[in-house]
Protein backbone atom coordinates (compact mmCIF):
# COMPACT_ATOMS: atom_id res chain seq x y z
CA UNK A 1 0.00 0.00 0.00
CA UNK A 2 1.46 3.52 -0.61
CA UNK A 3 2.84 5.40 2.58
CA UNK A 4 1.19 8.14 4.35
CA UNK A 5 -0.13 10.89 2.37
CA UNK A 6 2.35 13.87 1.86
CA UNK A 7 1.70 17.76 2.98
CA UNK A 8 3.43 20.98 2.99
CA UNK A 9 2.00 23.59 5.49
CA UNK A 10 0.61 26.28 3.53
CA UNK A 11 1.30 30.44 5.19
CA UNK A 12 -2.45 31.53 6.05
CA UNK A 13 -1.25 34.87 4.35
CA UNK A 14 -2.68 35.11 0.64
CA UNK A 15 0.56 35.63 -1.02
CA UNK A 16 1.07 38.30 -3.46
CA UNK A 17 3.26 36.76 -6.22
CA UNK A 18 3.78 37.88 -9.94
CA UNK A 19 3.30 35.96 -13.26
CA UNK A 20 6.13 35.09 -14.64
CA UNK A 21 4.93 33.35 -18.38
CA UNK A 22 1.92 32.36 -19.65
CA UNK A 23 2.40 30.28 -22.63
CA UNK A 24 -0.68 28.48 -24.78
CA UNK A 25 0.15 24.52 -24.87
CA UNK A 26 -2.25 23.28 -27.39
CA UNK A 27 -5.91 23.91 -26.05
CA UNK A 28 -4.32 25.05 -22.61
CA UNK A 29 -2.26 27.35 -20.95
CA UNK A 30 0.71 27.45 -18.55
CA UNK A 31 0.60 29.42 -16.30
CA UNK A 32 4.08 30.18 -14.25
CA UNK A 33 4.23 31.95 -11.08
CA UNK A 34 7.21 33.08 -9.87
CA UNK A 35 7.60 31.97 -6.20
CA UNK A 36 11.17 31.55 -5.37
CA UNK A 37 10.40 31.67 -0.99
CA UNK A 38 6.84 30.00 -0.95
CA UNK A 39 6.78 26.26 0.85
CA UNK A 40 7.46 23.47 -1.68
CA UNK A 41 4.50 21.64 -2.41
CA UNK A 42 4.06 18.26 -1.93
CA UNK A 43 3.21 16.36 -5.79
CA UNK A 44 -1.16 16.17 -5.37
CA UNK A 45 -1.12 19.59 -3.31
CA UNK A 46 -3.09 22.62 -4.63
CA UNK A 47 -3.20 26.00 -4.25
CA UNK A 48 -6.12 28.54 -4.54
CA UNK A 49 -5.67 31.29 -7.12
CA UNK A 50 -7.06 34.37 -8.05
CA UNK A 51 -5.86 37.43 -10.36
CA UNK A 52 -4.55 40.37 -8.56
CA UNK A 53 -6.63 42.63 -10.01
CA UNK A 54 -10.65 42.84 -11.78
CA UNK A 55 -11.43 39.59 -9.25
CA UNK A 56 -14.07 39.53 -6.77
CA UNK A 57 -16.35 42.40 -7.77
CA UNK A 58 -16.04 43.69 -10.91
CA UNK A 59 -18.52 44.90 -13.12
CA UNK A 60 -20.02 41.10 -13.67
CA UNK A 61 -19.44 40.32 -10.01
CA UNK A 62 -17.59 36.74 -11.16
CA UNK A 63 -15.14 36.13 -10.59
CA UNK A 64 -15.97 36.34 -7.04
CA UNK A 65 -14.25 33.35 -5.19
CA UNK A 66 -10.44 31.85 -5.67
CA UNK A 67 -10.59 28.84 -7.95
CA UNK A 68 -8.01 25.76 -7.17
CA UNK A 69 -5.92 24.45 -9.19
CA UNK A 70 -2.82 21.86 -8.48
CA UNK A 71 0.54 22.47 -8.90
CA UNK A 72 1.57 21.12 -11.77
CA UNK A 73 5.32 21.49 -11.49
CA UNK A 74 7.58 23.47 -9.59
CA UNK A 75 11.25 24.56 -11.34
CA UNK A 76 13.78 27.29 -10.91
CA UNK A 77 11.26 29.10 -8.45
CA UNK A 78 8.58 29.31 -9.99
CA UNK A 79 4.93 27.16 -9.88
CA UNK A 80 3.59 26.10 -12.74
CA UNK A 81 -0.47 25.76 -13.25
CA UNK A 82 -2.21 23.75 -16.06
CA UNK A 83 -5.08 26.25 -17.17
CA UNK A 84 -8.03 25.45 -19.59
CA UNK A 85 -10.20 28.52 -20.25
CA UNK A 86 -13.92 27.14 -19.48
CA UNK A 87 -15.57 30.27 -17.53
CA UNK A 88 -14.93 33.51 -16.08
CA UNK A 89 -12.16 32.28 -13.18
CA UNK A 90 -9.99 30.24 -15.51
CA UNK A 91 -10.77 32.86 -18.29
CA UNK A 92 -9.61 35.48 -16.01
CA UNK A 93 -6.38 33.53 -14.97
CA UNK A 94 -5.51 32.47 -18.78
CA UNK A 95 -5.52 36.16 -19.56
CA UNK A 96 -2.45 37.09 -17.86
CA UNK A 97 0.53 38.57 -18.65
CA UNK A 98 4.03 38.73 -17.58
CA UNK A 99 4.20 41.08 -14.71
CA UNK A 100 0.40 40.54 -13.65
CA UNK A 101 -0.17 40.15 -10.13
CA UNK A 102 -1.89 36.44 -8.59
CA UNK A 103 -2.79 35.77 -5.08
CA UNK A 104 -2.11 32.67 -4.10
CA UNK A 105 -2.80 30.86 -1.28
CA UNK A 106 -1.20 27.50 -0.42
CA UNK A 107 0.19 24.55 -0.65
CA UNK A 108 -3.06 22.60 0.11
CA UNK A 109 -4.41 19.49 0.87
CA UNK A 110 -3.23 16.22 0.78
CA UNK A 111 -0.83 14.89 -1.62
CA UNK A 112 0.41 11.48 -3.41
CA UNK A 113 2.34 8.63 -1.24
CA UNK A 114 4.96 7.53 -3.35
CA UNK A 115 4.85 4.07 -4.55
CA UNK A 116 6.14 1.14 -1.41
CA UNK A 117 6.31 -2.77 -2.42
CA UNK A 118 8.30 -1.92 -5.28
CA UNK A 119 5.37 -1.63 -7.40
CA UNK A 120 5.59 0.28 -10.39
CA UNK A 121 4.15 3.91 -10.87
CA UNK A 122 1.09 4.15 -13.19
CA UNK A 123 0.09 7.87 -13.62
CA UNK A 124 -3.30 7.50 -15.16
CA UNK A 125 -4.62 11.44 -16.71
CA UNK A 126 -7.62 12.92 -18.57
CA UNK A 127 -7.44 16.40 -19.61
CA UNK A 128 -6.39 19.32 -17.90
CA UNK A 129 -6.19 16.66 -15.45
CA UNK A 130 -3.29 15.60 -15.98
CA UNK A 131 -1.08 18.65 -14.25
CA UNK A 132 -1.01 16.93 -11.02
CA UNK A 133 0.92 13.78 -12.70
CA UNK A 134 3.79 15.96 -13.98
CA UNK A 135 5.33 16.91 -9.92
CA UNK A 136 4.25 13.56 -9.53
CA UNK A 137 6.43 12.40 -12.44
CA UNK A 138 9.07 14.64 -11.01
CA UNK A 139 9.25 13.27 -7.50
CA UNK A 140 9.39 9.77 -8.83
CA UNK A 141 12.06 10.38 -11.64
CA UNK A 142 13.91 12.10 -8.41
CA UNK A 143 13.70 8.83 -6.18
CA UNK A 144 14.88 6.94 -9.26
CA UNK A 145 11.45 5.21 -10.11
CA UNK A 146 10.17 4.69 -13.02
CA UNK A 147 6.81 5.28 -14.40
CA UNK A 148 4.39 4.86 -17.07
CA UNK A 149 1.91 7.74 -18.13
CA UNK A 150 -1.11 7.40 -19.73
CA UNK A 151 -3.03 10.12 -20.42
CA UNK A 152 -6.48 10.58 -22.22
CA UNK A 153 -7.85 13.83 -24.60
CA UNK A 154 -10.73 14.51 -26.28
CA UNK A 155 -8.69 15.71 -29.65
CA UNK A 156 -5.26 16.74 -30.78
CA UNK A 157 -5.29 20.32 -29.55
CA UNK A 158 -5.90 19.06 -25.75
CA UNK A 159 -3.64 16.03 -26.26
CA UNK A 160 -0.76 19.09 -27.02
CA UNK A 161 -1.43 19.04 -23.60
CA UNK A 162 0.85 15.97 -22.71
CA UNK A 163 4.05 17.15 -24.02
CA UNK A 164 3.86 18.64 -19.97
CA UNK A 165 5.03 15.10 -18.66
CA UNK A 166 7.56 13.22 -20.63
CA UNK A 167 6.85 9.25 -22.65
CA UNK A 168 3.42 9.41 -22.15
CA UNK A 169 1.05 6.66 -23.87
CA UNK A 170 -1.83 8.40 -25.41
CA UNK A 171 -5.74 8.00 -25.79
CA UNK A 172 -7.88 10.55 -27.90
CA UNK A 173 -11.82 10.55 -28.42
CA UNK A 174 -11.49 11.41 -31.47
CA UNK A 175 -8.68 8.77 -32.69
CA UNK A 176 -6.81 11.82 -34.04
CA UNK A 177 -3.69 10.80 -31.49
CA UNK A 178 -2.65 7.52 -29.78
CA UNK A 179 -5.42 5.25 -29.33
CA UNK A 180 -8.65 5.76 -30.65
CA UNK A 181 -11.16 5.37 -26.95
CA UNK A 182 -10.85 5.39 -23.48
CA UNK A 183 -7.43 5.93 -21.21
CA UNK A 184 -8.97 3.36 -18.97
CA UNK A 185 -8.98 1.21 -21.40
CA UNK A 186 -5.00 1.22 -21.87
CA UNK A 187 -5.23 1.06 -18.25
CA UNK A 188 -6.75 -2.31 -18.12
CA UNK A 189 -4.35 -3.39 -20.85
CA UNK A 190 -1.38 -2.66 -18.43
CA UNK A 191 -2.90 -4.24 -15.73
CA UNK A 192 -3.18 -7.25 -17.13
CA UNK A 193 0.39 -7.31 -18.38
CA UNK A 194 1.96 -6.54 -15.52
CA UNK A 195 -0.20 -5.78 -12.21
CA UNK A 196 2.06 -4.97 -9.69
CA UNK A 197 1.70 -1.36 -10.07
CA UNK A 198 -0.03 1.50 -7.72
CA UNK A 199 -2.29 3.85 -9.97
CA UNK A 200 -2.03 7.05 -9.29
CA UNK A 201 -5.54 9.24 -11.81
CA UNK A 202 -6.57 12.91 -12.35
CA UNK A 203 -9.29 13.39 -14.71
CA UNK A 204 -12.89 14.25 -15.20
CA UNK A 205 -15.08 11.86 -12.65
CA UNK A 206 -16.24 9.43 -15.29
CA UNK A 207 -12.41 8.44 -16.13
CA UNK A 208 -11.93 8.52 -12.26
CA UNK A 209 -14.87 5.94 -11.23
CA UNK A 210 -13.87 3.86 -14.19
CA UNK A 211 -10.42 3.45 -12.49
CA UNK A 212 -11.59 3.08 -9.37
CA UNK A 213 -13.80 0.16 -10.67
CA UNK A 214 -10.76 -1.16 -12.49
CA UNK A 215 -8.37 -1.31 -9.23
CA UNK A 216 -11.14 -2.14 -7.12
CA UNK A 217 -11.68 -5.62 -9.24
CA UNK A 218 -7.51 -6.45 -9.35
CA UNK A 219 -7.06 -5.30 -5.78
CA UNK A 220 -4.71 -2.39 -6.96
CA UNK A 221 -3.73 0.75 -4.84
CA UNK A 222 -4.88 3.32 -6.49
CA UNK A 223 -4.62 7.09 -5.58
CA UNK A 224 -7.04 9.46 -7.06
CA UNK A 225 -7.05 13.45 -7.33
CA UNK A 226 -10.07 14.66 -7.03
CA UNK A 227 -11.64 18.12 -7.82
CA UNK A 228 -14.40 19.67 -6.63
CA UNK A 229 -15.89 23.24 -6.95
CA UNK A 230 -14.38 25.17 -3.50
CA UNK A 231 -15.08 28.47 -2.02
CA UNK A 232 -12.39 28.67 0.47
CA UNK A 233 -9.73 25.47 0.09
CA UNK A 234 -8.55 25.51 3.57
CA UNK A 235 -11.94 22.74 5.31
CA UNK A 236 -13.86 26.20 6.37
CA UNK A 237 -16.85 25.98 3.54
CA UNK A 238 -17.68 22.53 3.86
CA UNK A 239 -18.69 23.01 -0.49
CA UNK A 240 -16.60 20.59 -1.99
CA UNK A 241 -17.52 17.35 -0.35
CA UNK A 242 -17.38 13.67 -2.18
CA UNK A 243 -19.11 10.70 -0.34
CA UNK A 244 -16.97 7.72 1.71
CA UNK A 245 -17.90 4.41 1.44
CA UNK A 246 -18.78 4.76 5.29
CA UNK A 247 -21.51 6.97 4.53
CA UNK A 248 -19.77 10.48 5.50
CA UNK A 249 -18.80 12.90 2.76
CA UNK A 250 -15.16 13.94 2.98
CA UNK A 251 -14.00 17.45 2.34
CA UNK A 252 -11.78 17.45 -1.03
CA UNK A 253 -10.07 20.45 0.19
CA UNK A 254 -8.35 19.21 3.53
CA UNK A 255 -9.30 15.28 3.49
CA UNK A 256 -7.87 15.23 -0.29
CA UNK A 257 -7.87 15.77 -3.06
CA UNK A 258 -5.68 12.80 -3.17
CA UNK A 259 -7.79 10.24 -1.84
CA UNK A 260 -7.17 6.54 -1.86
CA UNK A 261 -9.40 4.59 -3.71
CA UNK A 262 -10.56 2.35 -1.53
CA UNK A 263 -12.28 5.13 0.77
CA UNK A 264 -14.80 6.14 -2.08
CA UNK A 265 -17.83 3.57 -3.29
CA UNK A 266 -17.98 5.68 -6.51
CA UNK A 267 -16.51 8.70 -7.70
CA UNK A 268 -19.75 10.94 -7.83
CA UNK A 269 -20.25 12.37 -10.86
CA UNK A 270 -21.40 15.97 -8.79
CA UNK A 271 -17.40 16.20 -7.85
CA UNK A 272 -17.45 19.12 -10.40
CA UNK A 273 -19.28 21.90 -9.17
CA UNK A 274 -18.89 24.85 -11.16
CA UNK A 275 -17.81 28.31 -9.04
CA UNK B 1 -9.52 48.73 20.43
CA UNK B 2 -10.55 45.99 23.17
CA UNK B 3 -14.18 45.47 23.04
CA UNK B 4 -16.44 44.40 26.19
CA UNK B 5 -18.58 42.30 25.26
CA UNK B 6 -21.09 40.20 27.58
CA UNK B 7 -18.84 39.99 30.19
CA UNK B 8 -15.82 39.08 27.82
CA UNK B 9 -12.80 41.15 26.76
CA UNK B 10 -12.71 40.82 22.95
CA UNK B 11 -8.75 42.35 21.75
CA UNK B 12 -11.00 44.13 18.65
CA UNK B 13 -14.53 43.95 17.55
CA UNK B 14 -13.87 41.47 14.75
CA UNK B 15 -15.40 37.83 14.98
CA UNK B 16 -16.17 35.14 12.62
CA UNK B 17 -19.72 33.85 11.55
CA UNK B 18 -20.50 30.57 12.55
CA UNK B 19 -19.72 28.40 9.32
CA UNK B 20 -16.91 30.15 7.77
CA UNK B 21 -13.93 29.26 9.69
CA UNK B 22 -12.86 25.72 10.56
CA UNK B 23 -10.39 26.46 13.41
CA UNK B 24 -9.75 22.78 13.28
CA UNK B 25 -9.08 22.38 9.69
CA UNK B 26 -7.02 25.58 9.17
CA UNK B 27 -4.71 24.80 12.05
CA UNK B 28 -4.27 21.52 9.74
CA UNK B 29 -3.60 23.54 6.88
CA UNK B 30 -1.71 26.63 8.14
CA UNK B 31 -0.04 24.97 11.57
CA UNK B 32 1.13 27.18 14.38
CA UNK B 33 1.38 30.01 12.09
CA UNK B 34 -2.69 30.37 12.40
CA UNK B 35 -2.25 30.65 16.10
CA UNK B 36 0.07 33.52 15.99
CA UNK B 37 -2.07 35.41 13.19
CA UNK B 38 -5.62 34.38 14.43
CA UNK B 39 -7.83 36.64 12.60
CA UNK B 40 -10.73 36.71 14.93
CA UNK B 41 -11.15 38.10 18.57
CA UNK B 42 -13.37 35.26 19.34
CA UNK B 43 -14.05 32.22 17.15
CA UNK B 44 -17.99 31.46 16.73
CA UNK B 45 -17.99 27.36 15.94
CA UNK B 46 -19.97 25.86 13.23
CA UNK B 47 -23.50 25.03 13.88
CA UNK B 48 -23.89 21.97 16.50
CA UNK B 49 -26.88 19.78 16.74
CA UNK B 50 -28.24 17.17 19.12
CA UNK B 51 -27.73 14.54 16.49
CA UNK B 52 -24.32 14.07 13.80
CA UNK B 53 -25.48 15.18 10.40
CA UNK B 54 -23.92 14.44 7.33
CA UNK B 55 -24.78 17.38 5.81
CA UNK B 56 -26.50 18.02 2.25
CA UNK B 57 -25.91 15.73 -1.23
CA UNK B 58 -23.32 18.01 -3.03
CA UNK B 59 -23.42 19.85 -5.20
CA UNK B 60 -23.49 22.92 -1.92
CA UNK B 61 -22.15 25.79 -4.05
CA UNK B 62 -22.94 28.31 -6.57
CA UNK B 63 -21.18 31.63 -7.47
CA UNK B 64 -23.06 34.37 -8.26
CA UNK B 65 -22.49 37.91 -8.98
CA UNK B 66 -20.72 39.49 -6.02
CA UNK B 67 -21.61 36.06 -3.75
CA UNK B 68 -21.99 32.73 -3.05
CA UNK B 69 -25.45 30.42 -2.41
CA UNK B 70 -24.40 27.77 -0.22
CA UNK B 71 -26.27 24.69 0.96
CA UNK B 72 -24.07 22.57 3.18
CA UNK B 73 -26.77 21.45 5.61
CA UNK B 74 -25.12 21.82 8.74
CA UNK B 75 -22.80 19.09 8.74
CA UNK B 76 -21.49 18.21 12.51
CA UNK B 77 -20.58 15.62 15.07
CA UNK B 78 -23.34 15.48 17.05
CA UNK B 79 -23.23 17.51 20.44
CA UNK B 80 -21.50 14.29 21.76
CA UNK B 81 -19.07 14.19 19.24
CA UNK B 82 -18.33 18.10 19.54
CA UNK B 83 -17.34 18.00 23.59
CA UNK B 84 -15.61 15.19 23.02
CA UNK B 85 -13.36 15.44 19.96
CA UNK B 86 -13.75 19.10 18.58
CA UNK B 87 -13.47 20.87 22.35
CA UNK B 88 -10.11 18.73 22.97
CA UNK B 89 -8.83 19.82 19.32
CA UNK B 90 -8.81 23.51 19.90
CA UNK B 91 -8.06 23.53 23.78
CA UNK B 92 -4.45 24.27 24.56
CA UNK B 93 -4.19 26.49 21.18
CA UNK B 94 -7.21 28.19 20.61
CA UNK B 95 -6.16 32.16 21.46
CA UNK B 96 -9.44 33.55 21.59
CA UNK B 97 -12.57 33.12 23.67
CA UNK B 98 -14.62 30.25 21.89
CA UNK B 99 -18.56 30.98 21.06
CA UNK B 100 -19.70 27.36 20.77
CA UNK B 101 -23.41 27.56 17.85
CA UNK B 102 -26.11 25.33 18.38
CA UNK B 103 -29.21 24.86 16.85
CA UNK B 104 -32.15 22.90 18.45
CA UNK B 105 -36.05 21.57 16.28
CA UNK B 106 -37.91 22.18 19.62
CA UNK B 107 -37.28 23.80 23.26
CA UNK B 108 -36.37 20.17 25.08
CA UNK B 109 -33.13 19.98 22.20
CA UNK B 110 -32.11 23.25 22.48
CA UNK B 111 -32.49 23.21 26.85
CA UNK B 112 -30.05 19.82 26.15
CA UNK B 113 -27.60 21.37 24.14
CA UNK B 114 -27.35 24.50 26.46
CA UNK B 115 -27.19 22.63 29.44
CA UNK B 116 -24.53 20.60 27.73
CA UNK B 117 -22.73 23.31 26.73
CA UNK B 118 -22.90 25.08 29.82
CA UNK B 119 -21.51 22.84 31.56
CA UNK B 120 -18.22 23.33 29.85
CA UNK B 121 -15.69 25.66 30.60
CA UNK B 122 -13.89 25.76 27.05
CA UNK B 123 -17.31 27.55 26.21
CA UNK B 124 -17.14 31.24 27.01
CA UNK B 125 -20.60 31.76 25.29
CA UNK B 126 -23.13 30.38 22.98
CA UNK B 127 -24.90 30.87 20.44
CA UNK B 128 -28.23 29.70 19.33
CA UNK B 129 -29.16 29.79 15.58
CA UNK B 130 -32.68 30.05 15.51
CA UNK B 131 -32.97 29.71 11.87
CA UNK B 132 -34.89 25.61 11.92
CA UNK B 133 -38.01 24.95 11.66
CA UNK B 134 -39.79 24.01 14.19
CA UNK B 135 -40.63 20.52 14.74
CA UNK B 136 -44.19 21.21 16.56
CA UNK B 137 -45.26 24.21 13.92
CA UNK B 138 -43.22 23.57 10.46
CA UNK B 139 -41.92 27.41 11.32
CA UNK B 140 -38.45 28.27 11.75
CA UNK B 141 -38.37 29.32 15.24
CA UNK B 142 -36.44 32.56 14.26
CA UNK B 143 -38.86 33.78 11.81
CA UNK B 144 -41.82 34.69 13.77
CA UNK B 145 -41.28 36.78 16.90
CA UNK B 146 -43.84 35.45 19.56
CA UNK B 147 -42.90 31.80 18.65
CA UNK B 148 -38.85 32.79 19.16
CA UNK B 149 -39.61 35.12 22.97
CA UNK B 150 -41.58 31.52 23.63
CA UNK B 151 -38.74 28.83 23.20
CA UNK B 152 -36.06 31.60 24.41
CA UNK B 153 -38.58 31.88 27.36
CA UNK B 154 -38.57 28.29 28.05
CA UNK B 155 -34.52 27.62 27.84
CA UNK B 156 -32.90 30.72 28.60
CA UNK B 157 -32.43 28.97 32.24
CA UNK B 158 -30.65 26.74 31.24
CA UNK B 159 -27.05 28.44 31.03
CA UNK B 160 -25.51 31.22 32.76
CA UNK B 161 -23.19 31.74 29.78
CA UNK B 162 -23.65 34.35 27.70
CA UNK B 163 -26.42 33.72 24.87
CA UNK B 164 -26.38 35.09 21.90
CA UNK B 165 -29.16 34.71 19.09
CA UNK B 166 -28.54 34.33 15.86
CA UNK B 167 -31.04 35.30 14.23
CA UNK B 168 -32.65 35.02 10.32
CA UNK B 169 -33.11 37.48 7.77
CA UNK B 170 -35.78 35.64 6.22
CA UNK B 171 -38.74 37.12 8.27
CA UNK B 172 -41.19 39.89 7.59
CA UNK B 173 -39.74 41.92 10.46
CA UNK B 174 -36.59 41.95 11.42
CA UNK B 175 -36.71 44.42 14.34
CA UNK B 176 -39.64 42.55 15.95
CA UNK B 177 -38.00 39.43 16.11
CA UNK B 178 -34.45 41.18 17.50
CA UNK B 179 -37.06 42.36 19.98
CA UNK B 180 -38.62 39.01 21.08
CA UNK B 181 -35.10 37.90 21.59
CA UNK B 182 -34.01 40.54 23.68
CA UNK B 183 -37.51 39.79 25.86
CA UNK B 184 -36.82 36.09 25.96
CA UNK B 185 -33.53 36.68 27.84
CA UNK B 186 -31.03 37.06 25.55
CA UNK B 187 -27.56 38.72 26.14
CA UNK B 188 -26.65 39.49 22.44
CA UNK B 189 -28.66 38.95 19.20
CA UNK B 190 -26.55 38.45 15.78
CA UNK B 191 -27.42 38.68 12.43
CA UNK B 192 -27.65 38.28 8.99
CA UNK B 193 -27.84 34.74 8.68
CA UNK B 194 -28.06 34.01 4.88
CA UNK B 195 -30.55 34.47 2.41
CA UNK B 196 -32.83 32.27 1.23
CA UNK B 197 -31.53 31.68 -2.51
CA UNK B 198 -31.89 28.92 -5.17
CA UNK B 199 -30.19 27.94 -9.02
CA UNK B 200 -31.09 26.53 -11.72
CA UNK B 201 -28.91 23.75 -13.45
CA UNK B 202 -27.23 26.06 -16.08
CA UNK B 203 -29.23 25.71 -19.65
CA UNK B 204 -27.09 24.88 -22.75
CA UNK B 205 -26.41 27.88 -23.85
CA UNK B 206 -25.01 28.94 -20.23
CA UNK B 207 -23.13 26.01 -20.00
CA UNK B 208 -19.84 27.15 -21.30
CA UNK B 209 -20.30 30.69 -19.93
CA UNK B 210 -20.53 29.66 -16.40
CA UNK B 211 -19.70 25.80 -15.70
CA UNK B 212 -16.58 24.84 -14.50
CA UNK B 213 -14.75 22.78 -16.65
CA UNK B 214 -15.89 19.16 -14.95
CA UNK B 215 -19.32 19.78 -15.77
CA UNK B 216 -18.05 21.14 -19.28
CA UNK B 217 -15.98 18.00 -19.94
CA UNK B 218 -18.66 15.17 -18.16
CA UNK B 219 -20.99 17.06 -20.74
CA UNK B 220 -18.87 16.76 -23.39
CA UNK B 221 -17.52 13.35 -22.78
CA UNK B 222 -21.55 11.75 -22.82
CA UNK B 223 -23.13 10.58 -26.06
CA UNK B 224 -26.92 12.50 -24.52
CA UNK B 225 -27.83 15.58 -25.34
CA UNK B 226 -26.14 18.43 -23.07
CA UNK B 227 -29.70 18.69 -21.74
CA UNK B 228 -30.02 15.20 -20.75
CA UNK B 229 -26.66 15.46 -19.22
CA UNK B 230 -27.78 18.49 -17.24
CA UNK B 231 -30.78 16.38 -15.80
CA UNK B 232 -29.47 13.76 -14.59
CA UNK B 233 -27.01 15.99 -12.23
CA UNK B 234 -30.35 17.03 -10.43
CA UNK B 235 -34.16 16.28 -12.49
CA UNK B 236 -35.71 19.06 -10.44
CA UNK B 237 -33.54 21.20 -12.15
CA UNK B 238 -32.40 22.73 -9.39
CA UNK B 239 -28.09 22.95 -9.22
CA UNK B 240 -27.95 22.03 -5.13
CA UNK B 241 -28.16 19.45 -3.85
CA UNK B 242 -30.13 20.85 -0.88
CA UNK B 243 -32.65 22.25 -3.28
CA UNK B 244 -32.11 25.86 -1.78
CA UNK B 245 -29.71 27.28 0.24
CA UNK B 246 -27.79 30.53 1.53
CA UNK B 247 -26.81 33.61 -0.12
CA UNK B 248 -23.87 35.12 1.30
CA UNK B 249 -21.22 37.56 0.29
CA UNK B 250 -20.70 41.10 -0.91
CA UNK B 251 -23.84 40.94 -2.44
CA UNK B 252 -25.86 40.99 0.75
CA UNK B 253 -24.16 44.03 2.52
CA UNK B 254 -26.78 46.52 2.20
CA UNK B 255 -29.42 44.20 3.20
CA UNK B 256 -27.31 43.24 6.07
CA UNK B 257 -26.99 47.19 6.72
CA UNK B 258 -30.66 47.69 6.91
CA UNK B 259 -30.85 44.32 9.07
CA UNK B 260 -28.85 45.52 11.09
CA UNK B 261 -29.75 49.13 11.96
CA UNK B 262 -33.28 47.44 12.37
CA UNK B 263 -32.44 45.51 15.54
CA UNK B 264 -30.03 48.25 16.72
CA UNK B 265 -33.39 50.12 16.47
CA UNK B 266 -35.11 47.97 18.54
CA UNK B 267 -32.92 46.44 21.35
CA UNK B 268 -31.23 47.65 23.93
CA UNK B 269 -28.80 44.41 23.74
CA UNK B 270 -25.49 44.57 22.33
CA UNK B 271 -25.65 43.80 18.41
CA UNK B 272 -23.65 41.19 16.06
CA UNK B 273 -23.24 42.53 12.57
CA UNK B 274 -22.46 41.31 9.72
CA UNK B 275 -23.00 40.42 6.11
CA UNK B 276 -20.71 40.95 3.08
CA UNK B 277 -17.99 42.50 5.10
CA UNK B 278 -14.94 42.61 3.06
CA UNK B 279 -12.92 45.47 4.47
CA UNK B 280 -12.65 47.94 7.29
CA UNK B 281 -14.91 50.37 5.44
CA UNK B 282 -17.67 47.91 5.57
CA UNK B 283 -17.09 46.76 9.23
CA UNK B 284 -16.91 50.40 9.91
CA UNK B 285 -20.61 50.71 8.47
CA UNK B 286 -22.04 48.21 10.34
CA UNK B 287 -20.22 49.60 13.78
CA UNK B 288 -21.99 53.16 12.84
CA UNK B 289 -25.60 52.06 12.67
CA UNK B 290 -24.68 50.42 16.13
CA UNK B 291 -23.51 47.40 15.73
CA UNK B 292 -21.02 46.36 18.80
CA UNK B 293 -19.14 43.19 17.01
CA UNK B 294 -18.75 42.50 13.05
CA UNK B 295 -18.51 39.53 11.80
CA UNK B 296 -16.53 38.30 8.55
CA UNK B 297 -17.88 35.43 6.90
CA UNK B 298 -17.83 34.67 2.98
CA UNK B 299 -14.77 36.97 2.45
CA UNK B 300 -12.97 34.41 4.78
CA UNK B 301 -13.05 32.21 2.16
CA UNK B 302 -10.86 34.19 -0.11
CA UNK B 303 -8.60 35.13 2.31
CA UNK B 304 -8.14 33.41 5.88
CA UNK B 305 -6.73 36.70 7.30
CA UNK B 306 -8.77 39.19 6.04
CA UNK B 307 -10.51 39.07 9.69
CA UNK B 308 -7.17 40.30 11.18
CA UNK B 309 -6.46 42.90 8.70
CA UNK B 310 -9.84 44.91 8.97
CA UNK B 311 -9.57 44.80 13.17
CA UNK B 312 -5.80 46.13 12.22
CA UNK B 313 -7.57 48.79 9.55
CA UNK B 314 -10.04 49.76 12.32
CA UNK B 315 -7.75 50.29 15.51
CA UNK B 316 -5.58 52.20 13.01
CA UNK B 317 -8.42 54.57 12.57
CA UNK B 318 -9.38 56.91 9.46
CA UNK B 319 -6.95 56.93 6.98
Amino acid sequence: MPAACTRALASPHRRLLKVTANERLGAYSVLRVGDPDGPLPAPGQFAMLAAAEGWGGGEEGRPYLARAFSVARVRDGEAHYLLEDVGPGTRGLCALAPGDGVLALGPLGRGFSLPQEERRALLVGGGVGIAPLAILQDALTQTGSASTVLLGFRDAAHAVGARLLSGAILATDDGSVGHAGLVTELLAAELERDGHAVVYACGPAPMLEAVRALCAARVTPAELALEAGMACGFGACYGCVVPARDGRYLRVCVDGPVIDAGELDHVDAHAGAPT
Amino acid sequence: MSVEFCGMTLAHPVINGSGTFDAIAARGAFGEALEREFPFAAFVSKTITLQARVGNPPPRLWEVPAGLINSIGLPNRGLEGYLAEDLPALSGWLPVPLITNVMGSSAAEISQLLRACDAREEIAAIELNVSCPNVHTGLDIGADPRQLEAVLSEVRGDTHKPLIVKLTPNTADVGACARAAQEGGADAVSLINTLRAMALVPRRAELRRVAGHQLEERVAEGSDSRERQAATVNPSGRWLGGGTGGLSGAAIRTVALAQVAAAVASVEIPVIGMGGVQCEAHAQDLLDVGAKLVAVGTESFRDPLVGGRIARELTAGPA
